[in-house]
C-alpha cells in the first residue's frame, strides 16, 4: 500500500529577514528566479522517480517568501506534482504570502497556478507591532490582501503573533476580535518566543526586549482558545485553529507523522521507501543546494533512517501537540513499537491523573492542560 | 645565623581585626628592613593562598625573621608571627600567641576596636604578651586617634597614651614601631643547656620537602640530623632541614632558645603533626610539655557530595590533598538516599567549611552539594551509652533517647548602640542567654551564651544584616547543656529527602519548617507538576507548601522541518534529567541545599 504524500516545496528568499524568525531563510539583493525555479523541478523529479507515482493529498508552499516566487515557477512545480504523483481529487495546493501590495498583486496570477488555499503572514493588527516585528505591510495592506485573497480563494488562513512585549489580555483579546471578523477559515496563532540566532535573542539577552512571563502567556493562550471558539474556530493544533474541516491537511500530515517530501533548500522529509521511514534533508544555503542539483540532480545532504525509538519520539512529540492525539494502533504500525513501551509508566499515570492527558478508546491525547505544558511534559513522558 | 644574642631577639605577633591594615603593616616592615627587595614585595606577602588574599583573612600561621639596625646602633632579629586570622582558629591563634612575648594591636583609627580584636589581645594578655598598640590610618580624615586611644583605655585596660600613629599604606612612622619592637618588648627567655623543648605552631605541606613545621624554641637547640619525638603523638623523626624565614626559606645549621624557625623531617602529611604539641631530643628527652596542647576537634559537621556521582572518587581524592595541609579537617565516607555517595565532613567552625568547600570547587574543579550544617550533639541512650551525633540522618528513634545534649558557645558581640536592640533580640530569638552587658562610650559589648546550633546557620549573616555591617562578633566553646531536640524531616511529594533533615530545639522546630518550607517554595523552580513540600517530625506535618505546576512550556511553532531538531533537543533534556539529583520526580538545584536551611526572622 502506498502512502499519501504531503510535497513541500521550499523558497527560501525574503525580502528582509524579521528579528523573531529563525526559519531557513535568505535575503539577496537578486535572485535569479529561472534557476531556482529549475533547480526545484529538477529535484521534484528526482524525488518523484525514487517516490513512484504515490497519491499526492497535499503540496505547501512555504519559505522564505514564496509569494515572492515568479507565478509561472509555481504553475510549473504544480503541473510537474501532479503529473508525477497520483493527486487525490480534494488535492490541497497552499501557498505562503505576506501581504504586501506588491504580493497581493500576484495573487490571482497564484490562484490560475492552481494554489487553492492561502497562507497569509499577517501578524498583527497593530501597527506599531507590525514595524517591531519587522514586517514591511500595513495594518491596512494586511486588510486588504485578506479581502482580495478572499474573493480568490477558497481557503483562506492567516497567521498572527501574540505575547508581545507589554501585550494586554484585553489588547489581544480585541486584537483577535478584530482578526476573527475578518472571516478566514484557519488562523495560526503563535506566541512569540525567542529563537536562538535571531535578532529578538540579542535584544533580549541585553534585557531591550522583554515577554510577558509564563502566567502571562498561559492567560494570552487560554483567551486565545476562547475567542476563537466565540467565532467558530476549534483549536485543532496547538497554535492551530480551523472550522470544523478547514484544517491545513498537509500541516496534518506533519503532525499525524505521515510521509512528507521536502525539496528546496533546508528542506527536511520523512519517507517510507523500501520497508524503512528515511529522514532526509537538503543543503541548507540556496546556492550551493542549486549547485548540486545542477550537478547530480538533487541537493541531499544526509539520509537516515529512522530507527523505531526515534520514530516513536518523533510521534510523540507530533502527535501530541494535535487535540486529535495518536491512535494507539496507528503509533504502533508506524513506530513499530507498542504506545506504552514508548512512554515513562509513572509520568504517564501523573498525567491522565492530573488531567494533562486522556487516553481512552485507543487514544492518547493531551487535554488542553497538558498541550500548554507539551515540551515539560513530553521531556518526562518520552522513556 | 643564630649568633643574635637571645636579648636581641624579639617575638611579636600583630592582632588586628579583618581590614584594619595588618598585612599591610606586615609588608611595610619587611620592606623597612631589607627582607625583600622592592621588587620582590607583591602585595601582602604573607599571605600565600589567593583565597587568603581574597577573604582578607590568614590561614596558616607564618614567620618572618627580620634583622634591625636599631638606634641604639645594635643589630636586632625581630620575628614576625602571622598569626591566623579568625575566631574558627582560635586555638591556633592560641598557639601562635604562646610563641611570642608581646603584640602590635593594629587598630583603625577611625574605626575603633572590634570584637575580634577583643578576643585576640585577651588572648595575648593571658598569653603574657607585652602589647604595644598601634592607631593606623591616621592619615585619613575620619581618623579620631585621641577617641580610639580612649576606646582602647576604656575596652581593654591598656594604657595607650604611647600609642604608635602610623599609616601603613603610606608608610608613615614604620621606623616608630620598629623602634617601640625593640624597646618596649621583653626579649626571650630559655636555657639553651636544658633539654630541647621547641613548640609546634603550625606545619603545613610542601610536595617538595614534605610537612614543614613552624616552630618556636623554648629551652635547648635543634639541628640538623638531630632525631626528636612529638611528644603528644609519641612518634620519631630525624631533622632533615632547620631553617628560618626571610621571609624567604633559608637554612641554618641550628635553633637556639627565642628562635622561630622551621624544621622538616621527611613527614608525610600534618596529620602526624599535631599544633602545639612539644618537640623534644629523643636521647635526651624533656620531662613536661610546654603547656596548654589541646587536640584539635571538629565542632562543625555537614555532607558533601559530588552534583555529578562519578565525581566521587575525584572528590576523595580531593579531600585527601586538602588533608595534607590541614589536619584540623576531617572526612569520612557516608551514604544519602537522597544525594549517593558523599562523605561527613567535620571542620572547626562556618568559615572554615566555607574555605574548605570553596577550595574543592576551585582548586579542584569539583561541583558540590553541601548539608546542612550541624553540630555535635551527645545522645544518651536509654540503655546508658552515650554517642556522638553529627549527622542527623543518624538521630537514633526517640524511643530509644533518653536525653540529648547540644553544644553552647559564649559569644562576644560589639556594636553601636543603634543597633543593639536588634542584636538583643537576634541573640534571644537563638535561645541565648545573656551574661553581660557593658557600654563604651557609643559602643555595646554583649556577651551572651548561645546553642552552637543557633549560630551554624545564619547567625553571621543576620548579625550583619541587622547591624548594617556594624556588629563584630567572637566566640569560643562553652560546653555542653541538656535540651530538648528533635529531628525536623522535609518530604518532598511523601518522599523523604534526608539530605535536608535537621535537629532543632523543640521551641523552634514549627518556625524553622515552615521557613524551609517556605524556602524550597521559591528555590525549587515549577515543574511538570505541582509540588508538595512538608516538614515533619517523626510522622505529624508541622508545616507544607505547595509550588504550582509551571504555567506554560510548549513549542508555538513545530512543523515537518522542525522535527528531527525537536527530537534531538528532548533526547538531551532526557540526558540532563539523568544526571540531576531527583526527588519524587522533582528536580532540586543543588543551591537550594544550603540555601533551604539559611534563616530569615
Amino acid at each position: 500500500m502506498d502512502h499519501p504524500l504531503a510535497l513541500y516545496i521550499h523558497w527560501p528568499f525574503c525580502l528582509a529577514k524579521c528579528p523573531y524568525c529563525d526559519f531557513n531563510s535568505h535575503v539577496r539583493e537578486r535572485i535569479d528566479q529561472a534557476r531556482f525555479g529549475r533547480a526545484l523541478r529538477t529535484e521534484l523529479a528526482w524525488e518523484a522517480v525514487r517516490l513512484g507515482r504515490r497519491p499526492l493529498a497535499s503540496i505547501f508552499f512555504g519559505g522564505g517568501t514564496p509569494s515572492l516566487m515568479a507565478p509561472e515557477t509555481v504553475a510549473e512545480l504544480i503541473a510537474d506534482a501532479t503529473h508525477l504523483f497520483a493527486p487525490a481529487p480534494d488535492l490541497e495546493i497552499t501557498l505562503e504570502a505576506n501581504p504586501t501590495s506588491v504580493e497581493a498583486g500576484r495573487l490571482a496570477a497564484f490562484r490560475a497556478a492552481g494554489v487553492n488555499r492561502v497562507s497569509l503572514g499577517v501578524q498583527s493588527l497593530n501597527p506599531e507591532d507590525l514595524r517591531l516585528l519587522g514586517r514591511q505591510h500595513s495594518t491596512a495592506q494586511a486588510v486588504a490582501a485578506l479581502e482580495l485573497a478572499r474573493g480568490l480563494f477558497p481557503r483562506i488562513s492567516f497567521d498572527l503573533i501574540y505575547a508581545r512585549p507589554g501585550q494586554t489580555l484585553a489588547a489581544w483579546r480585541a486584537e483577535l476580535r478584530q482578526a476573527l471578523e475578518l472571516a478566514a477559515d484557519h488562523l495560526s496563532l503563535y506566541q512569540l518566543t525567542i529563537e536562538p540566532g535571531t535578532g529578538f535573542e540579542a535584544l533580549h539577552r541585553r534585557g531591550e526586549l522583554v515577554l510577558p512571563d509564563d502566567d502571562t502567556a498561559a492567560a494570552l493562550y487560554d483567551a486565545t482558545g476562547e475567542e476563537a471558539a466565540k467565532f467558530g474556530l476549534a483549536p485543532y493544533e496547538v497554535s492551530n485553529y480551523a472550522r470544523p474541516g478547514s484544517e491545513s491537511r498537509h500541516n496534518l500530515a506533519y503532525w499525524r507523522y505521515a510521509d512528507y517530501a521536502g525539496i528546496g533548500p533546508g528542506a527536511h522529509g520523512r519517507i517510507s521507501l523500501d520497508g524503512a521511514l528515511l529522514a532526509t534533508r537538503r543543503h541548507r544555503a540556496p546556492e550551493p543546494w542549486a549547485e548540486r542539483v545542477e550537478r547530480s540532480g538533487h541537493g541531499s545532504t544526509t539520509e537516515e533512517p529512522v530507527a523505531p525509538p526515534d520514530r516513536a519520539r518523533e510521534m510523540l512529540l507530533m502527535g501530541l501537540r494535535l487535540t486529535e492525539g495518536i491512535a494507539e494502533d496507528r503509533f504502533a504500525a508506524r513506530t513499530g513499537m507498542a504506545l506504552d513501551d514508548a512512554l515513562d509508566a509513572q509520568t504517564l499515570a501523573r498525567a491522565l491523573e492530573e488531567g494533562y492527558l486522556a487516553r481512552a478508546g485507543g487514544v492518547l491525547r493531551a487535554l488542553p492542560e497538558g498541550r500548554k505544558r507539551l515540551d515539560a511534559l513530553l521531556a518526562e513522558l518520552v522513556a | 645565623m643564630t649568633d643574635t644574642p637571645i636579648d636581641r631577639i624579639r617575638n611579636f605577633s600583630i592582632i588586628a581585626h579583618i581590614d584594619h591594615g595588618k598585612s599591610t603593616l606586615a609588608d611595610r616592615l619587611i620592606q623597612a628592613t631589607g627582607g625583600l627587595s622592592a621588587r620582590e614585595m607583591t602585595e601582602q606577602v604573607l599571605d600565600n593562598m589567593d583565597l587568603e588574599k581574597e577573604r582578607g583573612i590568614t590561614i596558616k600561621a607564618q614567620t618572618v625573621r627580620l634583622t634591625y639596625k636599631a638606634k641604639d646602633g645594635l643589630d636586632y632579629t625581630l620575628n614576625l608571627m602571622d598569626t591566623p586570622g579568625h575566631v574558627d582558629f582560635a586555638y591556633e591563634v592560641s598557639r601562635s600567641l604562646a610563641a611570642c612575648e608581646g603584640s602590635l594591636l593594629v587598630v583603625d583609627a577611625s574605626q575603633g576596636v572590634e570584637a575580634q580584636t577583643l578576643a585576640n589581645v585577651y588572648q595575648a594578655i593571658e598569653a603574657g604578651h607585652e602589647i604595644v598598640p598601634i592607631l593606623n590610618k591616621v592619615d585619613l580624615p575620619a581618623a579620631e586617634p585621641e577617641k580610639v586611644k580612649q576606646q582602647i583605655e576604656d575596652v581593654i585596660g591598656l594604657d595607650a597614651s604611647d600609642a604608635v600613629m602610623i599609616s601603613a599604606k603610606t608608610g608613615l612612622n614604620i621606623e616608630g614601631v620598629l623602634e617601640a619592637l625593640v624597646t618596649r618588648l621583653p626579649p626571650p627567655k630559655g636555657d639553651p643547656d636544658a633539654p630541647l623543648k621547641a613548640l609546634v605552631v603550625d606545619s603545613w605541606y610542601d610536595q617538595y620537602l614534605g610537612v614543614v613545621i613552624l616552630i618556636r624554641v623554648k629551652d635547648g637547640r635543634i639541628r640538623r640530623g638531630q632525631k626528636v619525638r612529638m611528644m603528644a603523638r609519641g612518634s620519631a623523626h630525624s631533622v632533615e632541614q632547620v631553617g628560618v624565614f626571610t621571609p624567604r626559606m633559608v637554612a641554618v645549621d641550628d635553633l637556639g632558645p627565642g628562635e622561630m624557625g622551621y624544621i622538616t623531617a621527611a613527614i608525610k602529611t600534618v596529620a602526624d603533626v599535631a599544633v602545639g604539641d612539644t618537640i623534644i631530643d629523643d636521647r635526651n628527652p624533656a620531662a613536661e610539655p610546654l603547656p596548654g596542647f589541646k587536640p584539635s576537634i571538629p565542632v562543625v559537621w555537614c555532607g558533601l557530595y559530588p552534583v555529578d556521582a562519578d565525581d566521587f572518587e575525584k572528590l576523595r581524592e580531593s579531600l585527601a590533598k586538602l588533608r595534607l595541609n590541614d589536619a584540623s579537617f576531617h572526612y569520612e565516607a557516608e551514604t544519602s538516599a537522597a544525594l549517593g555517595f558523599g562523605f561527613r565532613c567535620g571542620f572547626l567552625g562556618l568559615l572554615h567549611l566555607e574555605i574548605i568547600q570553596e577550595r574543592l570547587q576551585r582548586e579542584f574543579d569539583l561541583d558540590l552539594i553541601a548539608t546542612a550544617p550541624s553540630v555535635v550533639y551527645r545522645v544518651h541512650r536509654t540503655s546508658g551509652e552515650v554517642e556522638e551525633l553529627h549527622n542527623p540522618a543518624d538521630m537514633p528513634d526517640p524511643s530509644q533517647i533518653d536525653h540529648i545534649e547540644e553544644p553552647w558557645i559564649k559569644a562576644t558581640i560589639m556594636v553601636p548602640d543603634d543597633y543593639l536592640g536588634a542584636i538583643l533580640t537576634l541573640c534571644s530569638e537563638r535561645r541565648g542567654q545573656q551574661v553581660d552587658l557593658t557600654y563604651v562610650g557609643n559602643r555595646a559589648m554583649a556577651v551572651y551564651r548561645l546553642p552552637l546550633n543557633e549560630v551554624v546557620f545564619d547567625f553571621y549573616d543576620r548579625l550583619k544584616s541587622v547591624s548594617r555591617g556594624y556588629a563584630s562578633f567572637d566566640y569560643q566553646m562553652d560546653g555542653y547543656a541538656e535540651s530538648d531536640l528533635v529531628r525536623i524531616s522535609i518530604l518532598v511529594n511523601g518522599d523523604l529527602v534526608d539530605a535536608l533533615s535537621f535537629i532543632a530545639h523543640r521551641s523552634q522546630a514549627e518556625r524553622r519548617g515552615r521557613s524551609i518550607c517556605e524556602k524550597l517554595k521559591d528555590l525549587i523552580p515549577r515543574q511538570l507538576f505541582k509540588i508538595a513540600i512538608q516538614a515533619a517530625i517523626g510522622g505529624r506535618v508541622i508545616a507544607r507548601e505547595t509550588i504550582g505546576a509551571l504555567s506554560k512550556d510548549v513549542t508555538a511553532k513545530c512543523y515537518g522541518g522542525d522535527i528531527s531538531r525537536k527530537r534531538k533537543l528532548l533526547e538531551k533534556q532526557k540526558e540532563g534529567k539523568k544526571r540531576m539529583r531527583q526527588f519524587g520526580k522533582v528536580e532540586i538545584p543543588q543551591s537550594a541545599f544550603l540555601a533551604a536551611l539559611k534563616m530569615d526572622a
